[in-house]
Parts: structure tokens; C-alpha cells; sequence
């Protein structure tokens, strides 16, 4: 049976369930990037002359830096003096606990599924919940504290426990490392803090979640997660925005570091504002993930799924430098409409025994395009270093495009690296032999989709599995006629 | 409960059924033979709603309602279920889960509660029984890795569970052993009943041994040239096709 496209094509409009604004006043710095503002936001978060100077070098490094131009995407020029570095909802007096948070967030978080009474709380998740360019609550911080566990902002954590973050501050993403995380190590605003003390397993999840509000400014987060020997965490952070008719930029750094023994999992479902169906609007999601299995037998595994902005840009990566330590990177990422992906990993192999296993699955529907972009590097010293990567890209309709670049560096000649790649197509048949069983082409796609995208739904946590799977679904509704 | 008027249908442009008439009453199961090519699978898609099929003359009345004007999952829902000739592969997703997703919607359409996972598994162990499956099947993708004859036996067993009205089977003896045939056709068999009625695809006389039919149709060339009881497909297996396309008057 051939494959007409003709009925596949039909695009409809999707529709986008976070868009909406909150009212509420706020507290913003004038637009536009200098020496005085950077001083400003720093000034803002009463934050200590090391941390300022950091800043500032970062500042005048960016200040030599060009954007990337390599990535597959295309995007007019952004207006860097344009945007509003700093956007902080008002706070009405110091909050003493959870109840006082201003009932208009509560009510955004609320609205987005993320309450913030600990009661109402999915059983077993702490979440962080950062709006703007603040982090406004933080649950289940105390019962936490009582296992010797931080989770808090990244602003409570500089106040708190500056040892700990002028430790690993920029030891995993230098703050020379790239235009957007330079940029973000200049002027980030706020962000997750978490620490596991040796041997600990964190009983709950830790998530953060990440709301952009107000007009034209950017978010620039700022996470750093550090799992001490023999300790577990598992992380998650989710993200929405409302709709605009301008493009906003979310320029985020995060660093993980795992010790001897330690295991850091980290899950990302993220859904910013795609954009309109003509690619009007939209969130442009330039990111920096990378984590360091610095300890022997360390873990770190990233999990990601990608179903919203208008542009993403991120390579979730892992520097695998203890022996015996291994790094894994699990993506789905969904491009519909006009929106556009590059995405992967970097797995840098310095350690001995070290192992990666890469699993990517990327949906091209409308006109999106989904490019995936991986390295595997395996230093001289290396020995024994294994990787696996698997790429799969499926297409609906045939508008849209998949690109796939693997970078493999190998300077030892112990290394095994497997290397697989597929590009598939729904077929017309499949959707009628799903319909043939009663089920609308709707189910059928979202049925076949969500069996391309197992093995990686297969490492989320449960609830969030179910979470991502429905987002999958809203994100390629109407793709098919 | 099936009537089909003068139809008339083509694919990618070329006209292969031109003019057939049918009628099946509950209880009945027909079979509909004929050389290659003669228009026996496309009458099947047809029947089922495959998109690439066109309909141009002609009626389809299923239980009284006009079934060319509702779309293949509608269909599906009032009792259609073809079992294909090449079942296709949903990679990831498995079986049981494929099938209840597809069962629970039938079920909500015919005004039944839906089932839930408990009372979804006792029924398709009974089932998987009947057709003597695995149990490890349950947990595999929908097709995928399958052999010729699991696939076929995978679609009888979604009809076993799916319990239509009409049961299509798009040449589903094509490549199965003589042990596999019997299997099929006792699931076939054990679900024949007052209420429920097969049209049976086939070339070949062989799998009419095991499901013994009520009415034999012989397709030529997109129409049905001759009609007869069940003794007509032993003819045809004695003489070929090839005497029915003579001139009546020479025979």
C-alpha cells in the first residue's frame, strides 16, 4: 500500500492551553545590557563582591563573543539592548512561609497544574517555582532540611551556603563557554539549588518549574545541582510562557556535578511558546546543560522533552571523567508548524571505562524542522570507553525535514562506538489499520507517536510520563487530516 | 444485514469493481473467490473505508444504514472489522494496549461501559486461548517482529476480542501452514453465531474445508459471475477459473 500524503497534510491550528498573562505589578530594571546593569541586577540580589566580579568578567567576555551561527536554524537578529535583563513580580512584604505567597501567582501556578500547598502536591515531588526572573516558593524545603538535603533558590543558596556555590559555580560550564552561557553567567536572575550530602538518597523528586510573565524580557536561570558520594537525586523542570506576538529570549545555564558513586538524573519537560502556526512569537530556548560525573562509577542521565519554543538550541552533555562513570542522554523532541530544533548531546569520554548511551527521537510535523547534533569524544586516555547512539527521526506529512549530525572524536583505539540511525514516515496504512480498529486518525497518530517515543518515555517518572505523553499529543494536534 | 447495490469503485484511477451486488443476512457467511486481480481484496478495503479506494456508483446499506458515508473508524465502531491481507507493524506500541484502546472505543460506542484493566485482561486470556497464543505476545509491539502467520493469527484474535458483526478476512489463509489454517478457522468458527455473519476472502478452496461457507461467489473481472452453494468452490478448485470466463454459450 503506497503512502498518499495528501491527507496526512492537512494542518490545522493548535492550540497552546498556558498562553495566558498574569496582572500583577512588577518590578523591572530598564531595558538594554551594560556594566550597570549587570551591577544592578547584582545589587537587586544583594549578593556578595565575588559574586559581582564573576559577573562582570563574564560581562566583558561576552562582550567579545559572537553569536553561534553554526546551528540548522535561521532567526533575525536579536536586539540584545532591547531586552529587559531584570523582571521580578513585586513583593508585597517578606514571605514567612508557603500560605503568603501573592494569591495572583499562586493562582498562575495553580492554573498550570503546579499548586503550592504541599498538601495539594503530587505525593513525593518538591517543586521550586520560578516566575520572571525570581524564584517565588519553594515546598517541602523544611522537610528536606531535615535529611541534610538543600533545595532552594539559586539566590537563597548564594546567602546561605556561598561555600557550596563559589565551589562549583562554573567548574561544569565555564563562564567563557559559549555566547548564551555567558551571556546568562553576566546577568541570570534565578534559578534551583540543589545539594545531596554524602550517601543520601533524596526521597522525593526535586522539580523546578519555570514561568516567563512579563513583556520583553528574557529568562535567564541559572541551576546547579551537586550530588555528593553515594548519593541519588532525581530532578525535574518544566516551562511555559504566554503567548506573544515578539519573540523572547530564555538563555539558561545549568550545571550538575556528580561525585563518587553519585547518580543525578535530570528530566526536562518543556513546553515554552512555540509561536503562532505562521511562526509568529515564540520562545527562543538557547540553552547550556552539562553535566560532571567528576566521581568513579557516577551517573548522570538527562531526559528531555521538547515539545514547545519557537527555536531550541540545546546539547544536554556529560563530562565523563571518573572511571567507570557513565553518562546518558534520552530526547524526544517535537517540531510542528514553523518551529525549528537542534538539539543533542556531548559526551566527553575522559575517564577510563567510561560509558554513554544517546537515544533520540525527533517528530517533524507542518513545516518544522528537527535537526539532531551529537558528539561523542573519547579522549586519548580514555581506555575502554564504550557509546551508543541511537537516532531515530519520524516524519508527518512531508513539508517538514529531519537532519542528523554526529560528531565522533575517537583518540583511543579501545573505544567501541555504535552508531544507529532510522528516518520513518506515518504511513497512510498504519493510520487505517488504527482506524480500521475504531480508533480516530487523532488516536492512531497520537498512538504511534507516543510507540516511537517509549524508550524514552520509559525514563521519565511516572506521573511525569503520563504528563509528557498528553503534552506530546497537544503539540502534534492537528497534524493530521 | 449487508446489502451492496452496483458497486462501483477504482484505485489510482483504474476502475476494478464495476458493478456488484451482494446481500448477507445475519448468520451468513459468504465467500467471495476469484482469480487475481478479479477485485476480491479491493471489495474488502472498499467495504472497510480504505481512503485510497474510490467509490463512483453504487450502494452499501450495513443494518440499514448507509455505510459508504461513514468514515473506516465509524464503520469500525458499528461492527466492520476487516482482518488484512498484509497487517501493518506499529513499532513501541504494545499489543494489549493497542487492543484496548481500541476495544474501549467500540465499546463507548455501542453504549457499554468501558473496561478496565482487570476485566480487559480476563477477557482477552480467554481469547488468546481460543487461539492459542502466548501470553509473552501481550507485551510485543502490534506486528512487529511477527511471522507471517502471527500477524494472521493476531487478526483474528483483535476480532475475537473486538466481537464485530461483520467479520471481512482479506485472504487471511495466504501463507499460513496447514496447523495455523486450523487454528484460524476454529477462531473463526467459534465466533460464528446468529448475530454475526463473514465474508471470507480467498483464493483458494482449501481454507472453505474448515470454514464451511453458505454461499459461494465467484468474482471475475470486478463483477460476481456465478453464485452457488458451498460445492461451488470444490468445482472451482477441480476446474480452475478459467471456464468461467468463457461465453456462456460454449460451456
Amino acid at each position: 500500500m503506497s503512502t498518499s500524503t495528501e491527507t496526512i497534510e492537512q494542518l490545522a491550528s493548535r492550540e497552546y492551553k498556558h498562553g495566558f498573562y498574569t496582572d500583577i505589578e512588577q518590578e523591572v530594571i530598564p531595558r538594554g545590557l551594560s556594566e550597570d546593569i549587570v551591577r544592578m541586577i547584582s545589587a537587586k540580589k544583594q549578593e556578595p563582591q565575588w559574586l559581582l566580579d564573576w559577573r562582570l568578567q563574564s560581562y566583558r567576555a561576552w562582550l567579545t563573543m559572537k553569536e553561534p551561527a553554526w546551528g540548522n536554524i535561521t532567526f533575525g537578529p536579536i536586539d540584545y539592548q532591547h531586552i529587559i535583563y531584570y523582571a521580578a513580580p513585586k513583593p508585597k512584604k517578606k514571605l514567612a512561609s508557603l500560605d503568603e505567597v501573592d494569591p495572583e501567582i499562586r493562582a498562575t501556578f495553580e492554573k498550570l497544574g503546579i499548586p503550592l500547598d504541599e498538601q495539594k502536591m503530587l505525593s513525593g515531588v518538591a517543586v521550586d517555582a520560578v516566575f520572571d526572573s525570581v524564584s517565588v516558593a519553594t515546598t517541602f524545603k523544611e522537610k528536606l532540611g531535615e535529611l541534610g538535603i538543600i533545595f532552594c533558590s539559586f539566590s537563597e543558596a548564594v546567602h546561605n551556603h556561598p561555600e557550596l556555590v563559589k565551589k562549583y559555580l562554573g567548574t561544569v560550564v565555564p563562564y567563557t563557554d559559549n555566547f548564551f552561557a555567558t551571556l546568562n553567567s553576566a546577568v541570570f536572575s534565578d534559578g534551583s539549588f540543589a545539594y545531596i550530602p554524602k550517601g543520601m538518597r533524596c526521597p522525593m523528586e526535586l522539580s523546578t518549574y519555570f514561568r516567563i510573565n512579563a513583556k520583553e524580557t528574557g529568562q535567564f536561570e541559572r541551576t546547579l545541582i551537586i550530588a555528593e558520594e553515594g548519593a541519588y537525586v532525581s530532578y525535574l523542570e518544566g516551562c511555559t510562557a504566554p503567548m506573544r506576538d515578539e519573540n523572547q529570549l530564555h538563555a539558561a545555564v545549568v550545571e550538575l556535578v556528580a561525585l563518587d558513586n553519585a547518580t543525578i538524573k535530570y528530566s526536562t519537560v518543556q513546553n515554552w511558546y512555540p509561536g503562532d502556526k505562521e511562526g509568529k512569537g515564540g520562545i527562543y530556548n538557547f540553552v547550556t546543560k552539562r553535566g560532571k560525573c567528576a566521581g568513579v562509577n557516577s551517573k548522570i542521565t538527562w531526559t528531555q522533552v521538547e515539545t514547545g519554543s519557537a527555536i531550541t538550541w540545546k546539547y544536554p552533555g556529560c563530562i565523563l571523567q571518573g572511571d567507570n562513570s557513565i553518562g546518558e542522554f534520552y530526547s524526544v523532541a517535537t517540531t510542528n508548524n514553523r518551529q525549528q530544533a537542534d538539539t543533542g548531546t556531548k559526551m566527553i569520554h575522559l575517564g577510563k571505562n567510561t560509558k554513554s548511551t544517546i537515544v533520540s527521537k525527533g517528530i517533524s510535523a507542518g513545516h518544522g524542522q528537527n535537526t539532531y547534533r551529537g558528539l561523542v569524544r573519547i579522549a586519548k586516555n580514555a581506555t575502554g570507553a564504550h557509546n551508543y547512539s541511537q537516532c531515530d527521526s519520524l516524519l508527518i506529512g512531508d513539508k517538514c525535514g529531519a537532519h542528523t549530525f554526529p560528531y565522533l572524536e575517537i583518540r583511543n583505539s579501545t573505544a567501541k562506538v555504535e552508531h544507529e540511525a532510522s528516518t520513518s514516515k506515518i504511513g497512510e496504512d498504519q493510520i487505517f489499520y488504527c482506524r480500521q480498529r475504531g480508533l480516530s486518525s487523532e488516536e492512531a497518530v497520537n498512538l504511534i507517536v507516543s510507540g516511537f517515543c517509549r524508550d524514552v518515555f520509559r525514563q521519565l517518572p511516572m506521573e511525569f510520563a503520563v504528563e509528557a505523553q498528553k503534552l506530546l499529543s497537544v503539540s502534534l494536534e492537528g497534524s493530521v487530516g | 444485514m449487508l446489502t451492496v447495490r452496483n458497486l462501483h469503485a477504482r484505485v489510482a484511477g483504474r476502475e476494478i469493481l464495476r458493478g456488484i451486488d451482494l446481500s448477507i443476512k445475519f448468520g451468513e457467511v459468504h465467500a467471495i473467490m476469484g482469480p487475481n486481480g478479479s477485485g476480491k481484496s479491493t471489495l474488502a478495503r472498499v467495504l472497510a473505508g480504505h481512503p485510497e479506494y474510490e467509490v463512483t456508483d453504487g450502494q452499501v446499506t450495513f443494518e440499514g444504514e448507509d455505510l459508504l458515508a461513514m468514515d473506516p473508524e465509524t464503520r469500525a465502531r458499528v461492527g466492520v472489522f476487516m482482518a488484512f491481507q498484509y497487517p501493518v507493524e506499529i513499532p513501541g506500541v504494545n499489543n494489549a494496549y493497542f487492543l484496548k484502546a481500541a476495544l474501549n472505543t467500540v465499546r463507548k460506542h455501542r453504549g457499554d461501559e468501558e473496561l478496565d484493566a482487570m476485566e480487559f485482561m480476563t477477557l482477552i486470556r480467554d481469547r488468546m486461548k481460543r487461539l492459542d497464543m502466548d501470553e509473552s505476545f501481550l507485551n510485543r509491539p502490534v506486528n512487529e517482529g511477527f511471522s507471517g502467520g502471527e500477524k494472521k493469527r493476531n487478526e483474528i484474535f483483535q476480532m475475537a476480542v473486538l466481537e464485530p458483526k461483520l467479520g471481512v478476512l482479506d485472504e487471511t489463509d495466504s501463507g499460513l501452514d496447514i496447523d495455523a489454517l486450523r487454528i484460524v478457522a476454529n477462531g473463526v468458527n467459534a465466533m460464528r453465531g446468529a448475530n454475526r455473519s463473514f465474508l471470507v476472502v480467498t483464493h483458494y478452496q482449501r481454507l472453505l474445508n474448515y470454514i464451511v461457507p453458505d454461499v459461494v461467489h465467484v468474482l471475475s473481472d470486478g463483477r460476481i459471475v456465478r453464485s452457488g452453494g458451498k460445492d461451488l468452490a470444490l468445482e472451482l478448485e477441480d476446474k480452475g477459473y478459467s471456464w468461467l470466463e468463457e461465453p456462456v454459450g460454449k460451456r
